[in-house]
């Protein structure tokens, strides 16, 4: 008898442990690129939490910013997978939006990282940081730097690209309202009439374009005294070409990302302030989201009066300026990334 | 003597064949002269351009600052067009240039400043791995009788990936370069005249292309790679060692691109990985704006440098007058368009 039951039980384990193994709590993640320090420093987060909660993470990459087929290949991969949950920075955000649906009707929870998917409630969350707010900060800053010349700035706006990305275009404008300037449509950048704006042009997010951007701009207007960037690259490429004319020393730069790199040119001078992001705080809170869903099938709720998870901003400036906080390239450095 | 016949004497003196041409009439006479010289088209379209954007922009435009910069502007894809020149010279084409640039400018940096290299030393190895690419493309291209696109397809992605796995995809920052290696940086100096600034850059851009039109016109190798291009089996024929040919121009290819991510480095300040993805297409479009036809043998590298000036400026004056950045490719698009018809036309003549 004893025999039996203990076979019993035997069998009963034997049969019982691939199903444990079918519910062990698996996620994917994909990201633009996996070069990318952002990108990198996001996936360190996801699998430092994975490995805490039990979670087997996947992660999936594509090839270069702006290859959204290998993200929906990578999609179709996680829901053939039988993965619980997607963390996606998504290339193009509209174009991944039907693979999106897709995952979402097969019972998967996914979660736009970093940035917003048009529509953003193409997907079940975002955590993102309040691009609008980061852009706002550094144009509070500005305003506050130049004051009362501010009234007479030159700003030469250095975006990301033509095909104005959500990220983009929430930068550029929060940083034109932090300014003072009025908004033309807000969900679109060079709409403006201030005449204190130069012109808008494109850097890819590179030293090379942006070098190249603040030239065409320059040679437009030379009395540039404020530059906006879209990411420090940026703003390193736009300082080479004002030192190449002698204005390095009288031209505000300000800038969003807060990389390691970008801190040190807020250090050095080259940058004036710019607003710092957590991308391995977003990474390893979606992991947390997905644990959750995969537990009790709670999604997660979005930050008080905000569309999104907020996953918080910091203004990194070694100048402070009355009434805008900030943290200095000290504390910066500590926390940035890449 | 006839001028017809002055003409001829002056040919026969320099080149090895004449073909007896009876102009007839203007178009004709124009089609020849095109024909004979194939920098002209190149350099007509860059003069109206520059009128146009000149006329309607006025001293903005006209201003010796202004064109110097389309100058900064064009230096680094213009070298890399200068090595894209010559392996399209022998029909053949490279879309690996802007990935061996950036892979090269990548290892100088990073031999500088992971391995405490001096940055002369770190040059010459970046160089040297420049070349050893394009080697690798000449050596597929020439014995494995790969086709050039296929083989420099491949090579591209292998160059890229690389570069984006050694370096992490950090950027190394201007300011350490500056205080620690300033020589990484030598092609950013520049001398100013005037209001004219010229980079190193630049006139290493500019006296590369009078030094490779002068060893493709009047050395033998030039006239080989010419040969080649046009017609590799009666090239071959003639005792032109045309695998050596191919691969001496792959390897020079590569050379001059690993010169080019020097350059670059001067440019931007700072060795960045993801520099030049676009190189290759903007090369090519200056090749074949510049007149150089994608068929080989045919096309002066004058013209190449005609054809990253027309670039650089409708950039810059569409730019400048306010324009969205996409009617800069809608018009460079139609340009190379153009450029070709113009090229299938021109050949019509020696038929």
């Amino acid at each position: 008898m004893n025999k039996l039951l203990l076979s019993t039980a035997l069998c009963l384990a034997v049969m019982s442990a691939p199903t444990i193994a079918q519910d062990a709590v698996s996620a994917c993640l994909i990201t633009k690129t996996d070069t990318n320090p952002f990108f990198v420093k996001m996936r360190e987060g996801a699998e430092a939490k994975a490995a805490e909660l039990g979670i087997t993470l996947k992660s999936y990459a594509g090839k270069i910013d702006g290859d959204h087929e290998t993200q929906v290949a990578a999609i179709e991969t996680c829901i053939a997978d039988g993965a619980k949950g997607i963390l996606i920075t998504a290339s193009d955000t509209s174009a991944i939006a039907q693979s999106v649906k897709q995952a979402r009707d097969a019972g998967l929870l996914v979660i736009a990282l970093d940035t917003p998917l048009t529509p953003a409630d193409a997907a079940d969350a975002t955590f993102a940081t309040d691009n609008f707010l980061a852009g706002e900060l550094i144009g509070k800053w500005a305003a506050g730097k130049l004051g009362a010349e501010a009234a007479n700035a030159k700003i030469a706006m250095l975006d990301l690209a033509i095909s104005q990305p959500t990220v983009d275009v929430l930068r550029d404008q929060g940083f034109l309202q932090g300014f003072g300037i009025e908004l033309g449509d807000p969900d679109k950048w060079g709409d403006e009439t201030d005449p204190r704006i130069v012109g808008h042009d494109v850097t890819a997010g590179n030293e090379e374009g942006g070098r190249k951007a603040m030239e065409n701009l320059l040679a437009k207007d030379p009395s540039i005294n404020v530059v906006y960037t879209i990411n420090e690259p940026a703003a390193a490429g736009a300082y080479e070409a004002l030192k190449s004319i002698g204005r390095e020393a009288d031209v505000l730069i300000v800038s969003v990302d807060g990389g390691c790199p970008g801190v040190a040119n807020v250090k050095d001078g080259v940058i004036g302030a710019t607003s710092q992001q957590y991308p391995l705080q977003m990474a390893a809170l979606g992991v947390e989201a997905i644990k959750a869903w995969a537990d009790t099938g709670a999604k997660p709720a979005p930050t008080e009066g905000k569309a999104f998870f907020d996953t918080g901003v910091a203004l990194v400036t070694d100048t402070a300026v009355d009434g805008v906080e900030s943290i200095d390239s000290v504390k910066g450095a500590e926390l940035c990334w890449g | 003597m006839s001028e017809h016949e002055v003409d001829a004497t002056i040919v026969a003196r320099d080149a090895v064949a004449v073909f007896d041409h009876q102009p007839r009439g203007l178009l004709s006479r124009v089609q020849h002269a095109l024909h004979s010289t194939p920098a002209l088209v190149p350099l007509i379209v860059l003069v109206l351009s520059i009128a146009l954007f000149g006329s309607l922009l006025g001293s903005k435009f006209f201003s010796s600052f202004a064109l110097t910069l389309i100058l900064q502007q064009v230096a680094i894809v213009g070298i890399v067009g200068a090595a894209q020149s010559l392996v399209i010279l022998t029909a053949g084409i490279d879309l690996s240039v802007g990935a061996i640039m950036v892979l090269s400018s990548v290892i100088m940096g990073q031999f500088t400043f992971r391995y405490g290299l001096p940055p002369a030393v770190a040059i010459g190895i970046g160089l040297m791995v420049g070349t050893f690419v394009g080697f690798i493309n000449g050596w597929l291209i020439a014995r494995i009788k790969l086709p050039p696109f296929i083989v420099t397809l491949g090579v591209w992605q292998i160059a890229l990936a690389s570069n984006f796995l050694y370096s992490g995809n950090e950027t190394i920052r201007a300011q350490e370069i500056e205080t620690q290696a300033p020589l990484l940086q030598f092609f950013g100096r520049s001398i100013s005249i005037g209001g004219a600034v010229f980079t190193y850059g630049v006139i290493f851009f500019v006296l590369l292309v009078l030094l490779l039109a002068y060893v493709l016109r009047h050395t033998a190798w030039g006239r080989h790679v010419y040969a080649v291009g046009d017609d590799p089996d009666a090239a071959e024929l003639s005792g032109v060692n045309t695998k050596r040919i191919l691969i001496s121009v792959y390897m020079l290819s590569g050379l001059i691109c690993a010169f080019a991510g020097w350059a670059l480095i001067g440019r931007i300040g700072s060795v960045s990985p993801t520099s030049g993805q676009s190189a290759n297409i903007e090369s090519i479009t200056a090749v074949v704006i510049g007149g150089i036809s994608l068929f080989g043998g045919r096309g002066s590298i004058l013209g190449m440098l005609f054809g990253a000036l027309i670039v650089g400026v409708f950039s810059l004056g569409l730019r400048l007058l306010g324009a969205d950045a996409q009617w800069t490719y809608l018009l460079i698009g139609a340009l190379i368009i153009a450029a070709v018809a113009v090229d299938q036309w021109i050949r019509k003549v020696s038929v």
